[in-house]
């Protein structure tokens, strides 16, 4: 373990927050707007945690425990997925797995936190939740199979460097495919459009920001910078496969830095430029996702 | 020492059932001899799983083809731990639980077959003579009958004890002919002597038919959601956690007695792997009846173990010890955790029905404020059996989903199928777990209570919630710590899978040091959370904390009807995957400008009970009903036909060379 395996989660816990301002901002610029400051996620954070909160009579300890360890199994994440040159800090064979089910603990908690209020309102997000993460889950996995086969290594710190331009040269297909398909489920488990609007908080937006409709104060802050690190960590995830390495460290870390920003964009620009689907149609966007990772893999058939 | 445990056991429960009209003996008896019994038989399988020979015990017997053969070999042991352990626990908590009967049955009825049911699984996992395994086979199913149809008076009882009777015997006719085979070719029907057959395929189907019935493989398992929730609850723990194991004992021992097995058998694993896996989590998804809900998980959970051993299958075949050790390990691991998050599961959920006196989930709602034991239990059993880290469900799945990654990225294209089936499947059947059990915890324990059974809910005694704390801890513990625990697995994975030991413990080297990243990440996991909760502390400190009704976007007068249920929060699903499982939807849409009433409610039959075994049965009953004429109830007649029968045999006898 070198001190470089540091790196990516700091890079995550720190510059989480700034992706939701650049995609907020872009927003803005596409509308013709000024828009908030590009570090006003901060600001909300620091207002949320110097307020008290109000909890339901209704609560149990499980409302109060669910943005906890839901930050902390994101936290832990970070420290299982690479940044540019740097190899993440807990790096073994398998160590995807544990990823995608440390998201599916977070799901867990928040649902249950959503449920335990006894509002139909948090228990149709959760619903909504639990039914388009079932579809979404495949897709991720699948398509981070296809490229262990390509790359023979079971582990995303092993992956991610050999993804050179001369991998992608060969296997060009296979990848974009991946890429294509981690981009959905990006959109997807982070509530952004097409699937889910994060800037409302009523009937059209019946996914994530219903389910933590009665947090408030440090809970709420809590929940908003984990799905903030999600946020980052899915996009590392996705700018891991393009062939950014290889080469000089601090030119690689530099260009992932810049190709998550670039991400935050087309985030910004696809939120301006679509609505959102009906809830019907996406369930279809997301096995369509899983349909293009299960040929990712069949690419790889020798 | 391990007859000595099946002596306690037997004599216990006779004893029990001499003294059935004492409540207070017969429960006495009963309790103190399973849980005597189980201990004197954990011994013999602890001491073999460290390290011990393989021990042994032939006695003749008059039975033609007959002997009373059992050893304790690591494959038996390891499937002692969890029949001795679990049964232990259950019978703690059955000595309360079954309190509630009283007056009304014998207990000492019950303990008798209670016990009598640990004692033949015992037998069944140590047997090495096909006619005493069968034997203990037809008498662990016949004491299952007899407590399943405990409530005899209420006639889904008496179906359910139907079902699981005929089902039963099904199943033991294909081992009756597999056995016959096998033994055909060797001429004995000890275990040690049977030879490579050269029908390995028919065998491994007729096994696979046979055990998968008592395993509960899709479409074998239309018994389990019957027999499970129409059992008493301690009962319910030992048959969803232990009794259908002994179908995956079998299979086991099949592969040990059969190999080499073709290829095919690896695929046919898999594919009762997806089908019972994800068939098995989307219909207990959609039940709203707690103990059928936790029964079909269980099919879930048996779909997950046929995965892990299929691909162990495949990587025998391919030659690759990683693939096959990982598959191997993942499936054994699977069923000794099954054990501990299914038990937890069904005791917790006995608590609830014990108080609430409904299985109905749209009636819960609010019982962890009454409740907060059994409530935190049952979390974590929820959590478990959902697979999520740090708890032992996540354990045994990564060790398959690794298995499955292993072929995936192997240069050998034939473990590619069996890979991208295995992953799609898991990770489907892990998303639809996690949705199946935030919907149980949620809706029985959290939000307010539906009904007035739920509102009166109170906690239950400590004899309860022992064994429940003993099984969360054992969840807990395998979780975060299972490097030691894989570890031991070598002696059986050798023997399971006949590769060299070196060979497996290399494998077994590689697995445990992965898991031993896993077990940091857990620590991880456990440190973060105190870090946040800290902050979180921090923040709140001299904060002003205030309490309300529940902000549901300004509502002001939310009432507990107005909660989202157990349909509504799986309608989505429901929805999606309708057509797979045919659930049926009663609606009345509100109409008018000023709607009165509306209601919405799913129920969700069995697919292949409907349509695949009713009108199966209905034919076979039209078929058969041409015969009706020799049943006319003249006994006489009856024992006319057995003479001719008898006569025409003996005939046929003396008519051969």
């Amino acid at each position: 373990m070198s001190l470089s395996a540091l790196l990516p989660p700091l890079l995550a816990v720190t510059l989480a927050p700034l992706l939701l301002g650049i995609v907020t901002r872009t927003k803005a610029v596409v509308a013709g707007r000024v828009g908030p400051p590009l570090l006003q996620a901060y600001h909300d954070l620091a207002k949320l945690m110097r307020k008290g909160a109000v909890y339901s009579h209704t609560t149990t300890w499980v409302f109060r425990t669910g943005p906890v360890v839901g930050l902390a199994a994101v936290i832990l994440a970070t420290t299982l997925v690479p940044f540019g040159s740097s190899s993440a800090l807990l790096a073994f064979p398998g160590d995807m797995i544990l990823f995608v089910y440390l998201l599916a603990l977070t799901r867990f908690v928040t649902v249950i936190a959503a449920l335990d209020t006894g509002s139909s309102f948090e228990g149709m997000g959760a619903s909504r939740e639990v039914t388009f993460s079932t579809l979404a889950e495949p897709a991720l996995l699948l398509g981070l199979a296809a490229v262990a086969r390509r790359t023979g290594s079971l582990s995303l710190s092993g992956m991610v460097p050999n993804l050179t331009l001369a991998v992608w040269a060969q296997a060009a297909p296979t990848l974009a495919l991946v890429v294509a398909a981690l981009l959905v489920v990006f959109l997807a488990e982070n509530g952004r459009i097409p699937v889910d609007d994060p800037t409302t908080h009523l009937e059209l937006t019946m996914l994530h920001e219903v389910m933590v409709l009665d947090h408030g104060g440090p809970d709420l802050a809590l929940i908003l910078y984990g799905a903030a690190v999600k946020l980052w960590l899915l996009g590392a995830l996705l700018v891991g496969i393009l062939p950014l390495h290889g080469g000089d460290p601090w030119l690689s870390s530099a260009a992932a830095i810049a190709a998550m920003g670039t991400l935050a964009v087309i985030t910004g620009l696809v939120e301006s430029s679509m609505a959102r689907l009906r809830l019907t149609h996406v369930p279809k966007l997301l096995v369509g996702a899983g349909v293009l990772s299960v040929l990712a893999v069949l690419l790889g058939w020798r | 020492m391990l007859v000595l445990a099946l002596a306690i056991l037997t004599l216990g429960g006779c004893a029990a059932l001499c003294v059935r009209h004492s409540v207070r003996w017969s429960t006495f008896l009963g309790v103190t001899s399973a849980v005597a019994g189980c201990l004197a038989g954990l011994i013999p399988a602890g001491r073999v799983l460290l390290g011990a020979p393989t021990q042994s015990l032939r006695v003749p017997w008059d039975v033609p083809y007959g002997a009373f053969f059992v050893a304790v070999d690591p494959l038996s042991a390891y499937f002692l731990l969890p029949i001795f352990g679990l049964s232990a626990l259950a019978a703690v908590y059955g000595g309360q639980y079954m309190l509630a009967y009283r007056g009304e049955k014998a207990l000492g009825v019950s303990w008798f077959f209670f016990n009598l049911l640990v004692a033949s699984m015992a037998l069944v996992v140590v047997a090495r003579n096909a006619i005493l395994f069968l034997a203990a086979w037809e008498m662990m199913a016949l004491a299952s009958f007899f407590l399943v149809t405990l409530q005899d008076e209420d006639e889904s009882v008496r179906d359910a004890g139907r079902t699981y009777l005929i089902a039963s015997h099904l199943g033991t006719a294909f081992l009756l002919a597999f056995f016959v085979i096998l033994g055909g070719g060797a001429s004995s029907l000890d275990f040690d002597r049977f030879t490579p057959s050269s029908h390995a395929g028919l065998l491994f189907i007729l096994a696979a038919v046979g055990f998968g019935t008592k395993a509960g493989f899709v479409p074998l398992h239309v018994w389990l959601p019957e027999a499970h929730p129409a059992a008493p609850t301690h009962v319910s723990a030992v048959m969803s956690g232990v009794l259908i194991k002994t179908g995956i004992y079998g299979i086991l021992r099949t592969l040990t007695l059969l190999a080499p097995l073709p290829y095919w058998a690896g695929w046919l694993l898999i594919a009762v792997g997806v089908t019972s896996g994800v068939l098995g989590a989307l219909a207990a998804l959609l039940q709203h009846d707690l103990k059928r809900l936790l029964a079909y998980s269980s099919v879930e959970n048996i779909g997950i173990v046929a995965l892990g051993l299929g691909l162990g299958l495949v990587g025998l075949h391919a030659g690759l010890a990683p693939l096959a050790v990982l598959g191997f390990a993942g499936a054994l691991l699977h069923v000794l955790n099954h054990a501990l998050f299914k038990g937890l599961l069904f005791l917790g959920a006995g608590s609830v029905l014990h108080t609430t006196q409904t299985r109905d989930m749209e009636k819960f709602g609010g019982l962890l404020k009454r409740m907060p034991g059994t409530g935190i239990l049952f979390l974590i059993g929820a959590a478990a059996i959902a697979g999520l880290p740090p708890l032992n469900g996540f354990v045994s799945e990564f060790l398959i989903y690794a298995g499955a990654f292993t072929a995936a990225a192997s240069v050998d294209s034939e473990a590619l199928g069996p890979a991208l089936a295995t992953i799609s499947a898991l990770v489907l059947i892990g998303g639809l777990a996690v949705a199946c059990f935030a919907k149980a915890f949620g809706m029985i324990f959290l939000g307010e209570p539906r009904s007035d059974q739920a509102a009166h809910a109170h906690e239950q005694g400590r004899a309860m919630r022992g064994p429940m704390v003993l099984l969360a801890a054992g969840c807990a513990l395998i979780g975060i710590l299972s490097t030691p625990l894989v570890g031991q697995l070598a002696p059986v994975l050798e023997q399971v899978t006949a590769l060299p030991g070196s060979t497996v413990h290399a494998a077994l080297g590689q697995v445990t040091g992965i898991l031993g990243s896993i077990s940091l990440g857990a620590f991880g996991l456990l440190v973060l959370v105190g870090v946040v909760v800290a902050i979180r502390w921090a923040a709140l400190a001299g904060k002003p904390l205030a309490a309300g009704p529940t902000w549901d976007c300004g509502y002001a007068r939310p009432s507990s009807r107005m909660q989202y249920t157990a349909s509504s929060f799986t309608q989505p699903l429901t929805d999606l995957f309708g057509p797979l499982l045919g659930p049926r939807r009663r609606f009345t849409a509100p109409q008018g400008f000023f709607p009165q009433a509306a209601s919405f409610t799913t129920e969700t039959p069995d697919v292949y009970r409907e349509r695949l075994y009713g009108p199966l049965f209905a034919g076979v009953q039209k078929g058969l009903s041409a015969f009706r004429w020799l049943q006319h109830g003249r006994i006489q007649l009856y024992v006319l036909h057995i003479a001719l029968t008898l006569l025409v045999l003996l005939l046929w006898k003396l008519a051969q060379p």
